[in-house]
């Protein structure tokens, strides 16, 4: 098969739903139990750390 | 030890580019290397005397002097792109503007990628730069990484910018829309380019919040499909080391493939990734609560990355582009609409309970009119790239119209709502030296904009309709300067709409340059000093 077929074809089917099915994953992944109290965290980053950077004793890993 | 590398290395490029100067097989290519000769030459003066001296980073502080530098080259360039652009706006209406003494230099086809190019890169890049600066220090809880390889980022793009600006009124440019600069200045920007995005994925690395923050995820997103997008449309192959004209290694349709699925994703990635990296961080400080939904912001990054890559092919509906091909863009830039709204209500509902801002602040409201226009450019983007509608539409003002629309209200209007953030922060001032010149400002562009998208659907459609417009016989009944004699009104209502526009962002500037001089200071001093103020 020419590489332009194979490529095509590929490309409109495994890859089409890897990607389909990457997306979904991502999706349900965001729903996730728990996730909201850690989004609520996430989310509330722009009002820390406004004037100078975190020192080490306060960095949070 | 790095500054004897540094002279070595400047002194090499002075000597080559006026060689270069010399040989030079056009008039751009000559400019072009006697500016590159002029600068490297002063950058080897400044570094001889500076020999010696070591450049401190704190490690404590964040590194907000170039973020000054971003936000004064973003009001700038603004004026200088709006400028041009009611210029040019006017040369259409009355052609006598394209004057004879200056044919080959100021007309309109010369004038026009001066404008797009200054408006897109210089403002809103200037503009991505400057916020993704802040935003990624600020996020990360970091000061950003690479010391004054941040300088090298602004300075060099700067000279990106004077490089393509002057090429285009010379005539160095390789015709593909968006992407006008010849060879050379291309692969200036590809190392100022792979320069911002270590700077801005150092900064990410080294980050003292366990989380990537969804700003820096579109900002990401943004720099590196730009990276890829920008290579691959700028494969040429110069016809000289000593000339500026290059040619293309694709062909024929694939060209015209490539350079659409470059074009429409610098609007999807440069134009919308980018400034909704801007929205994520900027909305959510100036309504002082956290974005609406955060697993929406989630969704609407991922759903965007996927969906608006594909959308390319859209532009060139009744081509030489085969039908699948011109139908899968279609199908993608109609789905594309739910990630856009998606983000728009993300950005609208960030002010659930705290609508009443919009009546006290003016700089929220601008915030928001910018989404606004951002979700009714995206209903209208998706309706225009349907093929039926593209019939009436393409070649005609309605594409002119909704770009600016895009341009003028989203991109725009969001980035003078951050200058407006970011001045009295920046240089620690209390408050904004008026908030009247605000709402004077947000009025004007907004009628300026309501102005030009009106007068563009009119005559956009007009244009259409007689372009297709057949007597008993089959016979067309207009020619093309039918249709030019009759869109004159419109030009001239469109024009007026610049002018409205620019003179609110005159007043932006006026309003940003007294906050930095009149407004009451917070702390005594800039914690980092200002140089060359």
């Amino acid at each position: 098969m020419e590489t332009y077929s194979f490529l095509r074809e590929f490309a409109d089917s495994w890859m089409l739903l890897f990607l389909f099915l990457f997306f979904l994953a991502i999706v349900f992944w965001v729903f996730r139990p728990g996730a909201s109290k850690e989004y609520k965290d996430t989310a509330s980053i722009p009002f820390r750390h406004e004037d100078k950077p975190a020192t080490t004793e306060e960095a949070r890993t | 030890m790095v500054n004897y590398f540094k002279l070595i290395a400047l002194a090499l490029i002075t000597f080559f580019a006026m060689i270069a100067a010399n040989y030079a097989r056009d008039l751009a290519y000559m400019v072009h290397a006697l500016l590159i000769a002029g600068v490297s030459f002063g950058l080897f003066i400044w570094v001889l005397r500076k020999t010696g001296t070591e450049q401190v980073h704190p490690q404590d502080e964040y590194m907000d002097d170039v973020v000054r530098f971003g936000v004064v080259a973003t009001a700038f360039w603004g004026v200088v792109g709006f400028l041009v652009g009611v210029f040019i706006a006017f040369q259409l209406a009355f052609p006598a503007l394209n004057f004879e003494w200056a044919q080959g230099f100021a007309n309109f086809g010369r004038l026009r990628p001066l404008h797009t190019s200054a408006v897109i890169f210089a403002f809103g890049g200037n503009a991505l730069i400057a916020t993704s600066f802040y935003v990624v220090q600020r996020t990360s809880a970091a000061r950003l990484w690479g010391g004054n390889l941040g300088w090298f980022v602004f300075w060099g793009y700067q000279l990106f910018i004077v490089l393509a600006a002057t090429g285009y009124l010379l005539g160095g440019t390789q015709s593909k829309e968006y992407a006008e600069p010849e060879w050379y200045v291309d692969l200036w920007l590809t190392i100022v380019w792979v320069a911002y995005l270590a700077v801005f994925l150092g900064t990410v690395i080294k980050r003292k919040e366990p989380h990537i923050y969804v700003a820096n995820w579109f900002f990401l997103a943004f720099i590196v499909t730009v990276a890829m997008l920008h290579v691959v449309n700028n494969l040429t192959i110069p016809v000289s080391i000593f000339g500026s004209k290059s040619v293309i290694v694709w062909a024929g349709v694939q060209d015209a493939m490539v350079q659409w699925w470059y074009g429409h994703n610098a609007v999807g990635f440069f134009l919308t990734a980018g400034f909704l990296g801007m929205m994520y961080y900027f909305i959510p400080k100036q309504a002082e609560r956290p974005v609406f939904s955060y697993k929406l912001s989630i969704i609407h990054f991922w759903a965007l990355i996927f969906l608006y890559i594909w959308a390319g092919p859209h532009h060139l509906h009744y081509t030489a582009l085969p039908d699948w091909a011109s139908t899968l863009g279609m199908v993608f830039s109609v789905v594309l609409w739910m990630p856009s709204w998606g983000g728009m209500i993300n950005g609208l509902m960030t002010l659930s309970g705290a609508w009443d801002k919009l009546r006290t602040d003016p700089v929220i409201r601008m915030m928001v009119i910018s989404v606004g226009f951002y979700g009714m450019s995206t209903f209208e983007g998706p309706m225009m790239s349907i093929r039926a509608v593209n019939s009436l539409s393409h070649y005609t003002d309605w594409t002119i119209g909704h770009v600016h629309s895009g341009a003028l209200g989203w991109n725009g209007m969001i980035t003078f709502g951050c200058l407006y953030f970011l001045v009295p922060v920046l240089w620690k001032r209390e408050r904004l030296y008026s908030l009247q010149l605000v709402s004077w400002h947000f009025w004007l562009a907004t009628i300026g904009i309501v102005l030009y998208a009106a007068s563009m659907w009119v005559t956009g459609i007009m244009e259409g309709l007689m372009w297709r417009e057949v007597d008993a016989n089959g016979f067309l009944v207009n020619s093309f300067a039918d249709t030019v004699a009759a869109k004159f009104p419109m030009y001239v209502v469109r024009g007026l709409g610049g002018v409205l526009f620019l003179a609110g962002s005159l007043i932006m500037c006026y309003n940003l340059w007294m906050t930095v001089r009149k407004a009451p200071a917070k702390e005594a001093s800039l914690s980092v000093a200002v140089p060359a103020e």
